[in-house]
């Protein structure tokens, strides 16, 4: 067993860090509906880790209860090192908690660089007074964040519609302004609901090599949720399975693909 | 034919043979509208960012301007008032963001709305008990604002501007451009577009809802006390004025409730329209008085032919 606090090597010879976020016994309740039964698994620095399942597994009420959308009925969070208290979602993506959603959610009316602009606000410090009469830090800001952003928007190609209203995008586009937006926060922690839904294959890898360029180049902690076993398989390191709402599997892709649970809830078997 | 002619005709006839009075009603028209717009960008910003309509707009302007003449009449010097004003609707956005908003937040929006009726009522009974309901003088001259008038003489004739009604445009006209900037220039502003377009994607970039609505509450309140102080050097200080924040409904009718363009050009538009109306149709054919009631019928009459007001997309329904 390897120490949860140790960075270690994989046999491919990546580097992945110590724990960065943990998940302690989670349950999720809605009403009568139990999302997530009493789950727990970690996060580790610089690991892609991906969340897969069949429909319903509850694996966005997961990514929401990681990113303070929802509140677990039971269970502790632990991120960096200490419990996380209650918190709104906007205090944890200030954290350093970034994500995108699986229906997109985009500010529609603005453009493509307005929208990966608004990544930047937590990084905007600069009082309203130095805003107000554009000097001093708030100019410095600016700058520094406008470059930030130029890089992201050459880094994921999308130059050519930067001045681009976003709503008249076409949905793979959509998908790409929205890991934008969530990387030009510079977060410690991404997480990605279904990055890929919905694209053809081309579109797929790319996504696939921004996803893994990402991890690479910013050392980007990534979670993703994803259906495409191929997809999954080929990106990430560790996998936790979900089913019904609970963990029926955590490992490597090859030790993942060889659990029986894993096969049984993929291939439907009914349930005991 | 005669009553043709009074519609189709004479009007513009008159409208031709007297252009100096023609700019007098499009100056006095583009004074209310002015207003009108400003209020209408409070409306806007805090339905885009809570999906609120705040029905207490109005009493939100009787409320800043018996404060500040209260204040006044409490002995605190004019401008020491309109701080002490501003502070209190401040104070206003917190609480109503405490006390109402946040235990209310996920509410179907009719809820919502009541509870704006009721931050209405509320404020007329506090409004009442503290400064009493009876008719008070605007300070407008203690504020330094000069109430004197030019008297311009172009083509020949006459055109007179009201130094009060100058300073109400500019004053507005310099808000409204403020506005924009903040909205458009500065992180908060941003903050506040944003939250108005999706609030997921909002919360997801680290924006707090509860700072924009304070924020949106408060400017609100501040378009309150311009209005309240303009209007109220007109008209006098009395729960009255509330009815010009309603005339702000046909604008947004016509502007659409989240289009703060449509907010402008909307408020600017029946302004200057309801004015000519009265003075070239409504007095002569009516009998007058139709600025009550125009603004609405005008607001009726297109939403027949534009549902989506004036300037929004159009709507395709889903089958
Ligand atoms: N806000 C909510 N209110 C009530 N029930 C919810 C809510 N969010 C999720 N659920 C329920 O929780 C369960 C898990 O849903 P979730 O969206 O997490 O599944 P998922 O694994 O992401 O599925 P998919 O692959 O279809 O996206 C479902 O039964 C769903 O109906
Ligand atoms: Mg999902």
């Amino acid at each position: 067993m390897k120490d949860l606090y140790e960075p270690y090597v994989t046999d491919d010879g990546r580097t992945i860090g110590g724990c960065l976020m943990e998940m302690k016994n989670i349950t999720l309740k809605f009403g009568g509906v139990v999302a997530i039964k009493d789950i727990s698994f970690d996060i580790r620095e610089g690991e892609i880790r991906a969340i897969i399942g069949p429909n319903g597994a509850g694996k966005s009420s997961m990514l929401n209860v990681i990113s303070g959308f929802y509140t677990p009925s039971e269970g502790e969070v632990w991120y960096k090192g200490s419990v996380r208290p209650m918190m709104k979602p906007y205090e944890v993506a200030r954290q350093g908690v970034g994500r995108t959603f699986q229906n997109i959610a985009l500010f529609e009316g603005m453009s493509v660089l307005d929208n990966v602009m608004t990544g930047r606000l937590t990084h905007m410090k600069a009082s309203l007074w130095e805003q107000a009469i554009w000097w001093g830090k708030a100019e410095r800001e600016e700058v520094h964040n406008r470059e930030q952003v130029e890089k992201i928007i050459d880094f994921l190609e999308i130059q050519a519609i930067r001045k681009t209203p976003v709503g008249r995008l076409p949905y793979g586009l959509k998908k790409r302004v929205e890991l934008a937006r969530a990387l030009a926060a510079e977060p410690s922690l991404l997480l990605l609901d279904e990055p890929m839904a919905g694209m053809n294959v081309e579109e797929k890898e790319d996504m696939s090599r921004f996803i893994l360029d990402v991890n690479d180049e910013f050392g980007t902690t990534i979670a993703l949720i994803e259906h495409d076993m191929g997809v999954v398989m080929d990106l990430s390191d560790r996998v936790v399975v979900m089913d019904y709402g609970k963990k029926i599997g955590d490992g490597t892709p090859d030790e993942v693909r060889g659990n029986q649970d894993v096969i049984d809830a993929y291939l439907g078997v009914p349930h005991a | 034919m005669e009553l043709l002619n009074k519609i189709f005709i004479a009007p513009f006839v008159d409208m031709v043979a007297a252009p100096d009075f023609l700019m007098q009603v499009l100056w006095e028209g583009l004074v209310s509208g002015v207003l009108y717009s400003l209020i209408a960008l409070g409306f806007v910003l805090i339905f885009r960012s809570s999906r609120i309509f705040n029905f207490a707009q109005g009493i939100m302007v009787v409320f800043a301007a018996l404060t500040l003449v209260g204040l006044h009449e409490m002995g605190v010097p004019a401008w020491i008032s309109v701080a002490l004003t501003l502070a209190v609707m401040f104070g206003l956005a917190v609480s109503i963001e405490r006390i109402v908003l946040r235990p209310l937040v996920g509410q179907p929006d009719i809820i919502l709305f009541m509870a704006t009726i009721g931050i209405t009522l509320f404020l007329i009974g506090f409004g009442e008990i503290i400064f009493g309901g009876e008719n008070k003088q605007m300070i407008t001259s203690e504020l330094g604002i000069p109430t004197g008038d030019f008297v311009l003489e172009p083509f020949g004739g006459l055109l007179i501007l009201q130094h009060i009604d100058i300073t109400a445009v500019l004053v507005a006209a310099a808000l409204v451009v403020s506005l924009l900037l903040f909205l458009n220039k500065t992180r908060m502003g941003r903050a506040i577009r944003a939250l108005g377009d999706d609030h997921q994607a909002a919360l997801s970039v680290g924006i707090s809802l509860q700072t924009i609505w304070v924020l949106v509450w408060f400017i609100a309140g501040i378009i309150a006390l311009v209005t309240g102080i303009a209007w109220g050097s007109r008209a006098g200080v009395s729960f009255a004025l509330e009815v010009i924040a309603y005339k702000a409904l046909p604008v947004l009718m016509l502007g659409g409730l989240e289009s703060i363009t449509g907010a402008i050009i909307g408020g600017l538009m029946i302004g200057m329209l309801e004015k000519m109306f009265e003075i070239y149709w409504g007095a002569p054919l009516l009998g007058g008085n139709t600025e009550s009631w125009f603004a609405y019928v005008l607001a009726l009459v297109v939403l027949l032919f534009r549902p989506q007001g004036l300037f929004g997309e159009k709507i395709i329904e889903r089958v």
